[in-house]
């Protein structure tokens, strides 16, 4: 693989030369993970197909892992969120013996272009926040059932969990080795949860982050690397008994009928990716996609029985699934499609009535989870790495929920209509835009972009269900610019080009930054801090260059390094 | 407790002015003792053994013989003496002087190959703990003591690294070795096949022909290493280690030479008469073989290993007479042949040969047990028999590696799960198979009396006779 994918290709050439990578996995077809419930315990077992890689050129050893698996895994939660509600707590653990995982696979990774790193890394980040978004918001708990070595992304994922059981076979360690095997760091959150989530001491993470073989036994649980150590003879029992305890505190319901997700009705072709609610259109010459969302046709029953029958297809869980697919398959496939227009379409009014039901059931489970699904896909479009431009123009429904798309973009762009000439367009706030999607700084997105100042944030709580034109819009500070029909096409043409002809690395940069002001948390500092330094160590020869650290492992060569500190 | 610890422990490595190396010593040494009293040859506290013990470096120094109880056997350390200007032989640092103390960044892994091959040594011990109990001659439980206080002395040799080289860490690693117990599921030896049983005298002799080869191939392999102390170490090790195989290689050639002569006076080779008879049938001793073969060929790890390929680049662990191979000694653009199973296939592809030194040595390794196993056949070849023993494809019954999914027959064809399974017991020792071998085992203590199963030696211990009394019971 080349790192220079950068070269503008035709759309014709596009299409052939592409495979596309997708995210749609069933448990019937998983290669390696195992998904097996049990009363209120589901247990997620890591059985990685060493032949079973992405991509060709590495063998998945030892449960390492790759996109493939990861994609699996999220595939598993959902399904656990979803279909199986009962089931308040998730045993990750390993099929294999003597081994957890040894986290993300070097090989693969020493062959991945720069991009496809930072993609992946960006994925399972996601997955992994998602769990302890799940832990703190659905009380779905995680315990990681570490049966043997637990190394790199392994351990990762492990500290993603609620709780971790090590086995005390005075063998198996948890590690972070990246650092002195691979010249790289713990980039899947690793590096901060050790201090942020499990506090441990510093100089104990600086010791354990530049120790190839980790740490074992009870100086693991003594230096809070894990809960627990546990020999192998009462591992089993002692990790049932533990997930039977936490699903036991668990507020998921105890008995209830699981909602089951079905494929997407997805439609790829050259122009994009289209589904029944999101529809993906992209102009490759201009490097820029139209996600167009619309909202409901019909009213949606308002009643939880009614809204239990409606399952996947209830509107905003398939809008979520929808727009989640189509988020991603952008992001792994268009790289090079670097602004993406977030448009809306429909009944403002049903947009509204969708959300009254999410607020009036917010305490059912199914609802619930489907709030967490709008709310880690909305939080997906925070870190994607693209130029996110809301065009509310006539026809748009950019209320309550979909109003949280507008909040995420960079900028928005209102058509402003003289008085109140028909199709003009207008924005409407919900109660759900005041903390049920809050971002992975943990504010919702209408205090983030006022940064946190409370009057801007009162004003426009006090316009809680009123529609909002264009004036009245800019006025509040709810959206960047008004033009009038007359400037309209001009201005947003401009604005797209000049958009367009920005470095995309400084674009990432800038928008990265801008799109967290104020306060750090534990996630915002993964996906910025940690990430920025990985994604700048992995475009250092020292990881990269052709006697990279990451580049030679496992080929016996040394790394050779340039010195000099940066 | 400096003089009596440096008069206790014979070494020439200066025990006495180490002031560090005392203290990690004064404290390991009685918790070796409650290992060796816990775990050491069941009952035997007591007995006074003729044995063998090292109290030099110079000639004939590593070999003095005399009555010792076992629990005051002077476990020494000795290096082999070092080589003035020696230098590294291979990889990255090739040619540049041999390292006197650990380099700081190789310290990781030279730990985890000293902790590791450490690990064998008291494994085995605890593996052969309860064979003293149905030995077939005195000589023979000689042999075994012998056996198992050098392999006392070899964990000595490991710990001496450990405390001397690995300050707190070594010390830590020193005292795992003691805590660890062969087959306990909560505690295990590092290494699989260091995990099984060692049931009865025939698994013995087979464990020391096999096993204890893989410990010559290893220690052959960290002799070449450019730490120099623990080449040293390895160096002096491997003169002990011969007398294991010895021991593997004469019991079975006295196993074979006993069922030759039955077969021969009574003109069958009936397994079931010659087991009426008390001899072990050769189709059984070819199953033992494959079993022990198969299962040490797992202990030289994976085809392809990126840790091999890093030992050798960084200098800690060369290849099988480094020296005396004719190339870079660097293996950069090297390519080396490795069987591989692929899409229900046997195929054999070059590989990058940094990464298939564990092939490499593997294949060393099967060259020398051959030779080991045509001596056995000159036994069969002397009495007119026409049975042979053969060397197993080095695919059958693998557990680890490339080849581990492949169900391959003794004589290398590729069958289905359901075929080789139902041939199993043609190939490997089944349950009746060791059923009898144990009903064998009985314990033969009479100076100069042999069980009925195994021939006597050629000679015996030192030049003492057979009917010698080599331990003495209290």
């Amino acid at each position: 693989m080349s790192e220079s994918a950068a070269e503008p290709r035709s759309a014709a050439a596009h299409e052939t030369a592409r495979e596309l990578i997708t995210c749609e996995r069933h448990p019937d077809r998983y290669r390696h993970w195992r998904l097996a419930v049990e009363a209120r315990v589901a247990t997620l077992s890591l059985d990685v197909d060493e032949a079973g890689g992405l991509a060709p050129g590495y063998r998945l050893k030892l449960n390492s892992y790759d996109l493939g698996v990861d994609i699996e895994l999220h595939d598993a939660l959902q399904r656990i969120r979803f279909e199986h509600p009962q089931v308040g707590c998730v045993v990750l653990t390993s099929a294999k013996e003597r081994v957890f995982s040894a986290g993300a696979n070097i090989f693969m990774l020493g062959l991945a272009s720069h991009a496809e790193k930072v993609n992946f890394c960006k994925f399972t980040n996601e997955t992994r926040n998602g769990m302890e978004e799940s832990s703190a918001h659905s009380g779905l708990k995680f315990l990681a059932a570490c049966n043997g070595t637990t190394a790199g992304g392994g351990y990762e994922l492990a500290l993603a969990c609620d709780q971790i059981v090590l086995v005390d076979d005075r063998w198996s360690a948890v590690s972070l080795p990246e650092v002195p095997l691979l010249g790289v760091l713990p980039g899947t959150g690793g590096l901060t949860r050790l201090t942020d989530k499990r506090r441990v001491r510093r100089d104990q993470a600086d010791l354990f982050c530049t120790s190839a073989e980790g740490v074992r036994g009870a100086r693991a649980r003594e230096w809070r690397l894990v809960d627990e150590v546990v020999k192998p003879g009462q591992f089993h029992e002692f990790v049932g008994r533990r997930a039977a305890e936490l699903a036991e505190a668990s507020e998921r319901p105890r008995q209830a009928q699981g909602i089951v997700l079905p494929p997407l009705e997805r439609r790829i072709d050259a122009a994009g990716y289209h589904y029944a609610l999101v529809d993906a259109r992209i102009e490759r010459e201009a490097r820029r996609v139209t996600l167009t969302v619309s909202a409901p046709e019909r009213r949606e029953p308002e009643d939880i029985e009614g809204i239990l029958a409606r399952g996947a297809h209830w509107w905003p869980l398939r809008v979520a699934r929808e727009l989640d697919d189509a988020v991603l398959m952008l992001r792994m496939n268009d790289p090079e499609v670097g602004t993406w227009l977030l448009s809306t379409r429909g009944d403002a009014d049903r947009v509204l009535e969708a959300d009254a039901s999410l607020e009036r059931h917010g305490g059912h489970w199914f609802v619930k989870e489907v709030t967490g699904m709008l709310r880690r896909t909305l939080s997906r479009l925070d870190v994607s790495s693209r130029s996110l431009i809301a065009l509310v123009d006539r026809g748009s429904c950019f209320a309550g929920t979909l109003f949280e798309l507008a909040l995420a973009a960079d900028r928005s762009y209102m058509l402003q209509l003289d008085g109140a000439a028909p199709g003009a367009p207008c924005i409407a706030c919900s109660p759900m835009n005041f903390g049920a999607y809050p971002a992975a700084n943990g504010a919702a997105r209408i205090e983030t972009r006022f940064c946190g100042e409370r009057g801007a944030v009162e004003a426009a709580r006090a316009a809680l269900g009123r529609r909002l034109d264009a004036e009245r819009a800019l006025a509040l500070g709810l959206v960047t610019a008004a033009p009038d029909e007359l400037d309209w096409d001009e201005e947003i043409r401009l604005a797209l080009e000049e958009r367009a002809s920005l470095s995309p690395d400084a674009l990432t940069g800038l928008e990265a930054n801008l799109r967290f002001p104020g306060a750090e948390n534990m996630h915002t500092r993964i996906f910025g801090r940690l990430s920025a330094w990985q994604n700048w160590i992995f475009t250092r020869p020292n990881a990269t260059g052709a006697a990279g650290a990451l580049k030679v492992f496992g080929t016996g060569s040394k790394p050779g390094f340039d010195w000099n500190r940066t | 407790m400096n003089v009596s610890l440096n008069e206790k422990i014979p070494n020439n490595v200066d025990v006495g002015g180490d002031k560090a190396l005392q203290r990690a010593l004064e404290r390991w040494q009685p918790e070796f003792l409650d290992w060796w009293s816990d775990m050491g040859p069941d009952g035997s506290k007591g007995y006074e053994v003729y044995l063998r013990t090292a109290v030099s470096v110079e000639k004939g120094g590593w070999a003095h013989f005399d009555f010792v109880r076992m629990p005051e056997y002077r476990w020494g350390i000795f290096l082999e003496p070092a080589r003035a200007g020696r230098s590294v032989g291979f990889g990255e640092h090739r040619g540049e002087p041999a390292w006197q103390e650990v380099p700081g960044e190789y310290r990781g892994n030279l730990r985890r190959i000293i902790v590791t091959q450490g690990d064998t040594e008291p494994a085995s011990v605890e593996q052969q703990r309860h064979l003293g109990m149905t030995c077939p001659s005195l000589y023979d439980l000689r042999n075994l003591f012998q056996v198992n206080v050098e392999e006392g002395r070899h964990l000595w040799a490991m710990v001496y690294l450990l405390h001397r080289y690995f300050g707190r860490d070594g010390r830590e690693e020193a005292q795992a070795l003691l805590e660890r117990r062969s087959g306990d599921r909560d505690n295990p030896r590092i290494l699989e096949a260091f995990n099984e049983p060692t049931p009865d005298w025939m698994s013995l002799f087979m464990f020391t022909f096999f096993t204890d080869r893989d410990g010559k191939f290893q220690l052959c392999a960290l002799a070449e290493s450019g730490f120099d102390p623990l080449a040293r170490t390895a160096r002096f090790m491997l003169t002990e280690e011969a007398h294991h195989m010895f021991v593997g290689v004469t019991g079975v050639a006295r196993i074979l030479e006993r069922t030759c002569q039955v077969m021969a006076k009574e003109r069958t080779d009936s397994p079931e008469r010659l087991r009426a008879l008390g001899v072990i049938d050769l189709p059984t001793v070819q199953r033992y073989l494959n079993f022990h073969f198969s299962v040490t060929l797992d202990l030289f790890g994976s085809e392809l290993s990126s840790n091999a390929a890093t030992y050798y680049t960084t200098g800690l662990k060369g290849r099988y007479e480094e020296e005396k191979l004719d190339d870079d000694h660097r293996l950069k653009d090297a390519v080396y042949p490795v069987l591989a199973f692929e899409e229900g296939r046997l195929v054999t592809r070059e590989a990058p040969a940094l990464n298939a030194l564990n092939e490499k040595l593997r294949d060393d390794y099967i060259k020398d047990t051959a030779s080991g196993i045509a001596r056995w056949n000159r036994v069969m070849e002397k009495h007119g028999i026409e049975f042979r023993l053969a060397v197993p494809h080095k695919g059958f019954h693998r557990r680890i590696g490339a080849l581990a999914g492949a169900h391959i027959s003794p004589d290398g064809r590729l069958l289905s799960r359901e075929a080789w399974q139902a041939r199993a017991d043609e190939w490997l020792p089944s349950a009746a198979d060791r059923a009898f071998v144990q009903s064998l085992m009985g314990r033969v203590v009479e100076p100069g009396r042999f069980a009925n199963w195994i021939a006597p030696p050629e000679r015996g211990i030192h030049g003492m006779p057979l009917d010698f009394e080599y331990v003495r019971f209290d």
